[in-house]
Order: structure tokens, then sequence, then C-alpha cells
């Protein structure tokens, strides 16, 4: 182990996505609702409201637990966590503190070397969100703030992981693992917005512990822990002590900065909560039936479609893709799945990335029909991939909607047939495309890389390959291209 | 729904309500047109609600309390709030920042507290029956100095869903009247299971008092008559439960040693769960304005401060100390475990006897101004903690005077025998009078 070793531990909060609230029956729907529309006397804190627990969502978090191997307590219970703070109505948040609902347990990633890691969680326990503050100008120096209670008492799961990641990379697979998980649970939903925050605890072996909160962002946390690494390292390598404290991660800037508020040296003077009743839900977790989970799915797809792991690493990473995948292949599952896998995980994600665009948005047909005429061996990798921009940017953008065949007909998309000597490819359809005899042009026009060729120069073979090309605007499939080219190059030797 | 409207204007000289309805709206039921009176803890639908605290000035409820919608269900014309020590924490009702309210059978004494002005709106007729609230006594109390009926039912079976929270696991709202009959009518309205309560039982009360003790096993515990306890007031209340050995029941001296701690346990437990419960006062959606200009925690600040009363401030900061870390062990934890003691010395008395009887208060009601001290006024709870800490039910009825002023006999009973409880004080009842 190196003596820098990095050490992370990480706190994931996320939203459950029940339809009521943890402790009311408010919608937890408020997004699109203008503030405190989703309220009432218990979510609002009001003198006398009592909360009454909501058990689905103790359901959902069963399944969570269930699904990370953890132990369900038999008797767990909900405390309060006492604080100030204009959000929190009751000036005190109903959490879990000594009895949480489950201990234990363990997520596998893909470790840094290859191979699966097993990161061991402490406990997983519920509890409430706490309101939402608008400020009006900024924070410190605006002229008020606004509240709103809203977002109080969405329930919400904490996951705590021991120190077992070993790096910020490890944590961000660790993040995604999570995700996945809880998406295939169908208990969470990543797309809504403020649905994850994650408080990271980060140390290099040997030294205090920096807790970094505020991290909202799955990119985000990776961003904060490399920023916590190198403050660190460097911190270390001056001979200067790195202090034990709370960090706030400025998303926009991706820093960290040393929260010295009072606000830190909180005592939460946690006692069990009157209005609740312990709750007994061990008997719970035989009945719970799990759906097939992303290491079970991604083994499924190595067996069933032939995926490589990497491939099927990918695709099963996000319960979407997995299902789009599934989508794309359903019809032709042996013939198109070596293909759409690679198109789907190699290409498509980073096009979508690249336009910061859903996958929700991206027609499963259409894709299935690109896959297809790829297949056909109609047209390039090239051309596809020129198609599939123009067919992701169509649907960003909202346009008509075209298939790839359209598009490859606007586009006036045809994989150029080369004709050289006698080995001329058979498919005269495309014959009207081809401009004259490039090939034999090419090697009339290069004498001097033709004879680099034959004294076995390095180089030489991609150079006229490349004047090829030119001559077909890059059309030509490079396959055939290549064994064209070889071919007349061995005739002309002869 | 509430269509007609009973006229009510009382001569209020006790101070006894801080809001007065006076055209109340009632319905047909049970106790159609009946006045009721309903303490300013316990939140009601359009009508200030303020825990006798100038934090809390302005507020009013949009909801009804469980309780308080049952009654409007039932017909009552709830015609108005009653005074009270601020938030319940007091034994005298002169902790309210409106003011004390008097004793009707003797202005110069306090009626009891917290409920005190519950109390003194039946002890002077203004209202047949009131809602007042039990966490430590609170119920029982002013009805012993007041000469009145009172009950603290079992933990759980009236809904605490709208009583603006003291000491959550301990208190309970419950019936005020002149007579029995008149608190076990209203036992019938409110209690029961309320799904916005987690605590409640589904044990609804259908009970018509039976004046029967015969076969009854009364426990005397030796406590309830020891040190502390003014002799004249235990002579009265033994004459009583003498009564009721006439008609019939048998008592035996018993003992609960754990009482030396119930105090101290209550006082632990209750003030740490108020100062979480009265933490949300802070100025920003009810009460007083906080100060936009200031920063919020200097706003917050300068609102409690100004806000909460010199004993709710006292009890908020014992609560928050006992909390604290390091001492979370050595008070809360430990006020639990001397709680515990106390519930299993009960059940240990209930399963040799059915009853347990003794004094409501050591004394009889207090001048003005006598308890100054607040520790000699927290050891006057003494005899009315323990039902709190234990969750059982237990009433005062009156049972004679003592210098001219009335004297409870508390009766306690096993957890959700509150009708053999008000069975017992019927028979007493209806055997003095
Ligand atoms: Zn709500």
């Amino acid at each position: 182990m190196a003596e820098d070793q990095v050490i992370v531990g990480l706190e994931v909060h996320c939203q459950l996505d029940t339809k009521s609230k943890l402790f009311c029956g408010c919608s937890t729907d408020y997004r699109s609702d203008g503030p405190n529309t989703h309220v009432c006397p218990v979510c609002l804190g009001l003198p006398g409201a009592m909360p009454v627990l909501n058990k689905r969502s103790i359901e959902y978090a069963m399944k969570v637990a269930k699904a990370l191997n953890c132990t369900v307590l038999n008797e767990s219970e909900f405390s309060r966590k006492n604080y100030f703070y204009p959000d929190l109505d009751k000036a005190y948040q109903i959490t879990q503190y000594d009895k949480p609902l489950a201990e234990g347990g363990y997520l596998e990633i893909e470790s840094d070397e290859g191979g699966e890691r097993r990161i061991q969680l402490t406990r997983i326990h519920v509890e409430e969100d706490p309101g939402r503050l608008v400020h009006m100008g900024n924070a410190e120096r605006g002229k008020y703030s606004l509240v709103d209670y809203n977002r109080a008492g969405i329930p919400l799961i904490e996951i705590v992981s021991e120190p077992d990641m070993r790096s910020p990379k490890e944590a961000r697979k660790f993040l995604n693992k999570l995700r996945a998980t809880l998406e295939y649970l169908n208990v969470f939903d990543s797309d809504k917005e403020g649905s994850l925050r994650v408080d990271a605890n980060i140390s290099i072996k040997g030294n205090e512990r920096v807790e970094v909160k505020n991290i909202t962002s799955y990119k985000g946390v990776e961003k904060a822990l490399t920023y916590e690494v190198t403050r660190q390292k460097n911190q270390i390598r001056r001979g200067q002590r790195i202090e034990r404290e709370t960090r706030h991660f400025i998303e926009s800037t991706g820093i960290t900065q040393s929260s010295r508020s009072k606000e830190q040296e909180h005592d939460y003077r946690y006692f069990p909560e009157p209005d609740l009743r312990p709750l007994h839900v061990l008997s719970w977790v035989e009945g719970i039936v799990l759906p097939e989970l992303p290491d079970a799915r991604r083994e499924r797809f190595v067996l069933q479609y032939g995926c490589s792991l990497n491939h099927a690493r990918t695709l099963t990473g996000e319960l979407k893709l997995a299902n789009f995948f599934e989508g794309v292949v359903a019809a032709d599952p042996k013939g198109l799945s070596t293909l759409a896998a690679t198109w789907i995980a190699d290409t498509l994600i980073g096009e979508l990335n690249f336009r910061s665009m859903n996958l929700d948005k991206v027609d499963a047909a259409g894709f299935t029909g690109l896959i297809g005429i790829l297949k056909m061996d109609t047209i390039t990798d090239k051309m596809c991939v020129e198609i599939l921009r123009d067919f992701l940017d169509r649907a960003k953008k909202g346009l008509h909607y075209e298939t790839p065949a359209e598009i490859m007909d606007r586009l006036k998309i045809r994989k150029v047939v080369l004709l050289s000597g006698t080995a001329s490819s058979t498919s005269s359809v495309y014959a009207n495309l081809v401009v004259g005899d490039p090939i034999t042009d090419v090697i009339r026009e290069q004498p001097q890389a033709v004879e680099d060729y034959y004294k076995g120069k390095k180089g030489a073979f991609n150079f006229l390959i490349g004047q090829v090309m030119k001559k077909t605007r890059g059309c030509a499939d490079p396959g055939e291209l290549n064994r064209l080219l070889t071919e007349a190059l061995k005739k002309r030797e002869a | 729904m509430e269509s007609q409207k009973l006229t009510f204007e009382p001569d209020d000289r006790y101070n006894a309500f801080l809001t007065i309805c006076k055209k109340a709206p009632y319905s047909n039921g049970k106790l159609s047109g009946i006045a009721v009176a309903v303490k300013d803890n316990i939140s009601t639908k359009g009508i200030e609600t303020t825990c006798a605290s100038k934090i809390l000035k302005g507020y009013i409820p949009p909801y009804d309390a469980h309780a308080v919608e049952l009654l409007r269900k039932a017909g009552a014309a709830i015609v108005g709030k009653t005074n009270m020590d601020e938030f319940g924490m007091g034994t005298t009702t002169e902790n309210s920042a409106f003011g004390p309210t008097l004793n009707p059978c003797d202005t110069g004494r306090v009626p009891g507290g917290s409920s005190g002005g519950s109390a003194a709106a039946v002890a002077s007729n203004m209202v047949q029956m009131a809602l007042g609230t039990d966490t430590g006594g609170s119920i029982r109390c002013p009805a012993a100095f007041c000469g009145i009926v009172g009950l603290k039912p079992t933990y759980g079976r009236v809904s605490r869903y709208g009583l603006i929270a003291y000491a959550n696991s301990l208190e309970q709202i419950g019936p005020m009247g002149r007579t029995v009959n008149d608190v076990s009518a209203l036992m019938q309205v409110i209690a029961g299971k309320d799904r916005h309560d987690s605590t409640t039982y589904d044990r609804p009360y259908t009970h018509t008092p039976v004046a029967d003790v015969k076969e009854l096993k009364i426990g005397i515990p030796e406590e309830y008559f020891g040190e502390g306890v003014d002799p004249k007031v235990a002579g009265v209340v033994k004459t009583a439960i003498g009564r009721l050995e006439e008609l019939g029941a048998t008592t035996v001296p018993c003992s609960i040693p754990s009482m030396k701690f119930a105090l101290a346990a209550y006082y632990v437990t209750c003030t740490c769960e108020a100062s979480s419960n009265l933490a949300r006062f802070d100025g920003v959606r009810y009460g007083p304005a906080a100060d936009t200009k200031k920063s919020w925690h200097e706003a917050y600040k300068e609102v409690r401060r100004a806000g909460f009363g010199t004993e709710v401030r006292r009890r908020i900061m014992l609560g928050t100390f006992a909390l604290s870390s390091g001492y979370y062990g050595k008070y809360y934890a430990k006020a639990q475990v001397a709680r515990e003691n106390v519930k299993a010395d009960f059940k240990r008395l209930f399963s040799e006897v059915d009853l347990i009887a003794g004094p409501t208060m050591p004394t009889i009601a207090f001048r003005l101004k006598e308890k100054s001290d607040p520790l000699s006024m927290y050891l006057s709870d003494i005899l009315t903690v323990p039902a709190n800490l234990a969750g059982i039910p237990a009433i005062s009825v009156p049972c004679g005077k003592s210098d001219g002023m009335p004297v409870g006999l508390q009766i306690m009973g096993r957890p959700f025998e509150d009708e053999c409880v008000i069975d017992a004080a019927f028979a007493y009842e209806q055997a003095v009078n």
C-alpha cells in the first residue's frame, strides 16, 4: 500500500421516490409547482401536528437494505436531531440515530485494478428532508431569504459506507453502482433535481480526515475528492498538518472551502422521537422480492447476448441504458446484439453526453434501424456516426422525426464502391457514385510512395490509403479499401 | 354543520379565559349546545391559540386538534380558550404571560395548574365542562384545588394531535367537569384511535359510570401519606378512603419505592422534550416576527429571549443541558431507567390491587405568589407525576375540605382501565352527595 494512500468514505442521501411524504400525506411531486403548495400542518411543523410514518417509505428502504445485503435490525427507532436553521421547520429533523433501520452490508464495484471490489457499508437509515431556502441576492449579502417547505418531509435514505474506497474514481464508481441499484429497485429517480446529496470523508493515510459536505452531483463527488487529494497531498508535502474539519464543496468552481462557522460545532442532542413508536419490521424482509439487480443483469448480458464484460458493465450501469439495449436487440438478438452493444456503449453514450441529452429522447426503433443498416454493410462506421449525429440533433431540437434511412437519403450518404481494375466490386447500384478508379489513379500518381511500399517502408501503405480516401471524400469502406489496394499493388508488382 | 350559536358572555372575574367566543357555533349531537372551554394549548381552527405565551400571540391555527374536532362533531359549543401556565409549565397558572387565574373558592389563592383556567371556568359555573391537559398533574392538580373532577386518561387513549406539545411522552388531553358523569360524558366523545397520532390505541370509551366498588381491592401507598404531605389533607383523604371501604372496597397498604426517583425522572424527561418541542418558536412563521434586518440566529435569539417567560426559559435550558453531548447518559438515559422502574412498580402493584388511592396534591391551593421558588413548586407535583411516568389513568375527585379549601382524592388504575377509575370516583361522589 502506498504511503500516500487515499481513504474515502461516503454518506449518500437519496430521496425515495414515494408518492407521499415521510410523515404526512402531502404529495412529493412538487418540483413543477409554486413554493409552499405541497404542505400541511405536519410538514410545516405547526404546533401540535404529529408525524405519522408512511409505510411505503420503509418498504422502499427495506428493499434497498436487502439489495445491499444489510442486516435489518429487529427494533429500530426514530430520533430527533436538534438544530436551528431557517429551513428546518420544527428545529429538529426526524432521523434515525443509534437504532437505524439496517446495519452492515456491502456493494461491489469494479476496482481501479480491474475485477470486483467489495465496499462495506456501515448502516442505512431513513430520515426527512428539510425545506429549502431561496436566497434573494447572494447568501452573505442578500436582502433576505425565502423558505419553501415543499421539500420538507420528503423521505430520504442515508447510506453510509465504511472508509473503503481508495480513490476519487472509486468513489464515483460506488456512487454510480449505488444509483443503478436504487433505480433497478424502482425506489429512486436520479433525474429529479436535488434527489441526491453526498457528504464525503477523505484522508491521506496517517493523517486527519476531512469531511466534504454539500456535493449534489455524481460528477461532483469525483471532482471534490480529486481537489481534496491534491490539496491534502500538497499540504503534507509542505510539512503542514491536515486539520480535522468540515469543508463545503462549491459546485460552480470545483473547489472545497473550509466552513469555520459555529454551525459546524453542533451538538445535535439526539433523543428518541416520542411521537412515533419503535419500528419492528424485520419480518418484512422475507416478503420482499427483489428484481434483477445490476450484477445479475451484467452476467446475463454476457451470457445471453455475448457482450464483452466491459460492454455489459457499461450497459447495465444504468437501468434505462440496459432497457434501451434490450429494446434495440429484441427483434433479432443473435444478429444485432454485438453491433448494438458496441454502438450503444462506445458511441451513443458519448454522443448523448456531448449533447447533454437524455436517453429518453432517443427513439429505440430508429436506433435499431440504424444498426440494421450498418449490419447490411451498406454504410461505413463513419457514415453511421454521421447519421446518428443527425438523428440525435433532430431529436434534441424536436424536429420532425426522420428514420435513419430517410436521413441517409437526405444527406446522400452511400458507401462508395471501389472499382479497381478487374477487382471491381459487384454492387453496380452504387457505380454511378464512383468517380473514375481512385485506386488505379493513386498508384499512377504516387510512384514514389508505391516504390517505398515495395521497399517495405513503413507508412507508405497508409499514405496510399489516405490518398484513395481523399479521392472518395472519405466514403470508402476502410476494410474493403485495404483489401483492394493490397490486391492492386500485388498485381502491379507481379 | 354548526348552524346554531350559543351566546357566551360570562363575568370572567377570575381571568379563566384568554379568548372568549361570544357567539359560539354548535350543532346537534350528544353534547349539543353544551358550553365547553378548551385549554389554550389545544389547537382550535380559527381561534387564537397561544399556550399563554407571548411567543404565540396572534397565532390562529389553521386546523382543529382531533379532540376539538370530535367535540364539534358531538355538538359542543367551544366557548373559549382557557388560561394556563405558559406551555403547561407550572402548578399554579401564575406562569401565564396574560396574568394569573384566580381560584374561585378563594381569590387570594391559585387555582392550581397548569390547566387552572379550565378548572376555574368549571368551578365558577361559567362552563359545564372543559378540556385540560395533564403532563405531570396539570388536570388533577387544578381539579383538586378548585373542587372539581378531572381525569388524566391512559396514555394513548385520547389523541394528542393538535395539542401543542410540551412533553409528548407524558401528556394527555383529558376531561374536567363538576361531576364524574360530566367527565365520563366528555371521555365518550374524545377517546379513541386517531390516525394522526401514532401513539393512540383503538380503545374507545363507551362507558357509563356505575357506582360500585364492591370487591375492589385498593392499594394505599405509604409514600402518598408521608413526608411533605399536609397531615390535614392526608386526614381528609383517609376519611374519604374509609368511605370507599364502607361501600365495599377493601384497602391494603402498599409501597412504591421508585417514587424516590419519580420527580427527578419526570423533570429530566419533560424538560428534555420541551427543549426540543419549543425550539420551533423562532419568529419565522408565527408569533411576533423576527427582526429581518438581523442575521437569522441573532433574530431567533431576540425573539426567543423576549417571547418566553422565565419558567419556560429555565426548563428549555435545563432540557438542552440534559441532552447535550456527555450528559445524555447521566440525565436523559438515567431518567428513562427510573421511569421503567416506576412502571414496573405499578405493574407489580396492579397484580395485587385493582386501584391505588391517595391525595391528589400534598396541600390545599397555594396562596398567590407563595411558590416563588421553582423547586418547591416542582416538589408539589410529587403525587401526580407517577401516573404520567407510568401512563396509567388517574382521576381527582373532590373529597372534602381542609382550611375551607377543596381537597382531591386521587384514584389510579391499570392502563386502559379508565372505566374502573371513573366508577370508583363515581361511587364515592354518589355516596357523599
Ligand atoms: Zn405535509
